[in-house]
């Protein structure tokens, strides 16, 4: 028989111990700064080192100097719809930043046909002057949201064609003829729920469809609340979701003794309750009409369009870009054109 | 002089292989030729066997071995019987329970008709296995406290998995069969209902539980520390107070005013650590069934503190001027 010795076992022991931990563990120091009262636990933790990496990944870009000059760029241009109320000087400095936000690679020709930039022939412009409708909406109906900083083109997009954190609707084949456990949509790791077993697509149900989100009751005995358990599971997926897209935890807008108590809560909370409409009225009043609009290989497994949810804008950061107010340099982003 | 400051149990008895004290009745054997297992021996008794499956410890391990495939095979079919898949996302799959729609009744077997066979194959067997125990105590002419208190585990199961999804009118509110997805659902159920922790059966599970941590520690280190004058025989001790004893106990009057004796100490122990699920189980039944929200509950009855609101007064949006 094979003899294992007690240093041993208590050397594969520790190396064992210190590999879990390594793995599990970030480095430390953190920095903890309470929230909330003394006992609650409330609390925002910061990484230096991935704070650094953080801020150095989400710089806004500079912007052009601002120029307004020249006549109207519907009196010069043809087929400018969006933007026809603005100065030559505006509108070419919007369409040189927008192609720097959106395609720095392939330049205007990404949108726009050589020779003949009025033509809509080429699909991104279509989606192009949408998304600029979608900006000015965000940034005009939704400041209960996004408040005075607003939104750009490159809150999204970064400088690459597609927002790198879009979603699709899950494939989820749901009870079949088949014996064996019908797919219902969780138990398998999700990157949607911070890898967890939860459902995996928390957003066609809340961020799409208006499926109600709140599950618990609002007094002590049981008065008619008849939330189940399983929806409890997806609207924690969904929370999930926020906590990750966001890079805070559940304090950053709850007193995890009492989930549901918005007197309890932070002014984040209410933040994050207008992006709830928000995320609704754009992807299905922006987003899902495009869906015709774009190539077939570009949309998900259901055939469905790119959608938002809260990482498209946030990226890991609580605020984008840390809160750069890019949006103020260019008042045709907030709706100023009209 | 043995010596019994260390991890590992340093004295294995070696002595003629025996078969055990002589039963009375009963159609089955023992099985198996008695061996010395060195490694064994480290953290437990060195001879290994003889065995006594018997009847019921046959059928428990054949109704157990029917759920363990039931789930195993749910699983494994979710990953489409890629071997892969299924050993490394083997802790996020789970046979889940009927959809809330399905209520009571009994649903197709793939959607949550496996779950319900696997739950009955399952507490089948730990039910046969627990009578087992009783008739293995019985035999050998010992007490019955290991059963009553694996009884008290089982009871806490069922509460999670049959009787409260009962009184709650659904299968869905019962516990998936699955590694991280029964832990997503434990705190799902604490989110559902308000914050489990205010209550009080949860509570004193709480304090069962801890207890009977500390109780096994402190238990434990004092035998440890005077095995060297003989206080591992503690049996005998009960009865014959040896010098072991005699220091044991004034170690702990010494340190805290009060002692144990050879024999409460086990009581101690055995009734902490059978509270504990039986707290719990009571807890659970209450959840849903008599209390929606154990928070506002608190609050109610003065358990909740309440806090200065630093962020003045946050009100719901969707309810508050300016909502939907």
């Amino acid at each position: 028989m094979m003899r294992i010795t007690i240093p041993g076992i208590a050397l594969l022991g520790a190396f064992v111990i210190a590999l879990i931990g390594v793995l599990t563990f970030e480095r430390p120091p953190v920095d903890v700064i309470a929230t909330g009262d003394p006992g609650t636990g409330m609390q925002v933790l910061y990484n230096p080192a991935k704070l650094t990496a953080q801020l150095a990944a989400n710089q806004a870009p500079p912007a052009l100097p601002p120029i307004n000059a020249g006549p109207k760029a519907s009196t010069v241009y043809k087929n400018v719809q969006v933007l026809g109320g603005l100065s030559t000087g505006a509108f070419t400095r919007l369409m040189v930043s927008m192609a720097s936000w959106v395609a720095p690679q392939q330049g205007c020709g990404y949108c726009h046909v050589a020779g003949n930039f009025a033509s809509d022939a080429k699909y991104t412009k279509v989606v192009a002057r949408r998304m600029l409708q979608m900006t000015i909406a965000i940034n005009s109906q939704y400041q209960d949201h996004v408040g005075a900083v607003g939104v750009t083109c490159y809150t999204c997009h970064r400088g690459q064609n597609n927002p790198s954190q879009i979603w699709f609707t899950g494939a989820v084949q749901g009870p079949g003829a088949g014996l064996a456990e019908a797919d219902m949509g969780k138990n398998l790791p999700t990157d949607n729920a911070d890898g967890s077993s939860l459902p995996s697509d928390p957003f066609t149900p809340y961020l799409l469809n208006d499926q109600q989100i709140r599950v618990n009751g609002d007094t002590a005995l049981p008065t008619g609340n008849r939330s189940s358990m399983k929806q409890t599971e997806w609207t924690y997926a969904l929370m999930m979701h926020y906590s990750t897209a966001l890079g805070v935890s559940c304090e950053f807008c709850h007193n995890s003794r009492a989930i549901q108590d918005w007197s309890e809560s932070t002014p984040q909370r209410v933040t994050a309750y207008y992006a709830e409409g928000m995320l609704r009225d754009l992807n299905r009043n922006y987003m899902v009409p495009l869906t015709p609009v774009f190539p077939a290989a570009m949309l998900g497994p259901t055939g469905d369009v790119a959608k938002i949810n809260c990482a498209t804008c946030h990226q890991g950061v609580y605020k984008p870009l840390f809160g750069a107010a890019m949006a103020q340099s260019f008042p045709a982003l907030e709706g100023a054109a009209k | 002089m043995p010596e019994y400051q260390n991890i590992f149990t340093r004295v294995q008895i070696r002595g003629p292989l025996h078969a055990g004290v002589p039963i009375r009745r009963g159609p089955w054997v023992r099985d198996g030729q008695p061996f010395f297992s060195h490694l064994l021996g480290l953290i437990g008794n060195a001879q290994v066997g003889p065995f006594y499956l018997g009847s019921l410890g046959l059928l428990s391990l054949i109704f157990g071995f029917v759920a363990f495939e039931i789930i195993g095979l749910n699983m494994w079919a979710s990953v489409h019987w890629n071997p892969v898949l299924f050993l490394r996302d083997l802790p996020w799959l789970a046979l889940e329970p009927p959809a809330p729609s399905d209520g009571l009744r009994i649903p197709a077997l793939n959607q949550g008709g496996w779950w319900l066979m696997a739950g009955f194959f399952l507490t089948s067997s730990l039910i046969l296995w627990c009578i087992r125990t009783h008739q293995r105590a019985r035999a050998l002419g010992l007490g019955t406290h290991t059963t009553w208190a694996f009884a008290s585990a089982i009871w806490l199961y069922l509460c999670l998995g049959f009787f409260r999804p009962i009184l709650m009118g659904a299968w869905s509110e019962a516990v998936p069969f699955g590694i991280f997805p029964h832990l997503d659902w434990t705190v799902a159920f604490s989110l559902r209902c308000g914050n489990l922790y205010y209550n009080p059966f949860h509570m004193l599970s709480i304090v069962f539980l801890y207890g009977s941590v500390l109780l096994f520690a402190m238990h434990a280190a004092t035998i440890l520390a005077v095995s060297r004058f003989g206080g591992d025989k503690e049996v005998e001790q009960s009865l014959d107070r040896g010098t072991a004893s005699e220091r044991a106990a004034l170690f702990w009057r010494w340190t805290m005013g009060f002692n144990a004796t050879m024999e409460s100490i086990h009581r101690w122990a055995w009734w902490f650590a059978v509270l504990t699920p039986l707290t719990g189980g009571i807890g659970i039944l209450l959840t849903g069934t008599v209390v929606d929200n154990w928070f506002l509950w608190g609050v109610k009855h003065g358990l909740a503190p309440q806090y200065p609101l630093l962020y003045g007064h946050i009100t719901d949006p969707a309810v508050g001027p300016g909502g939907q």
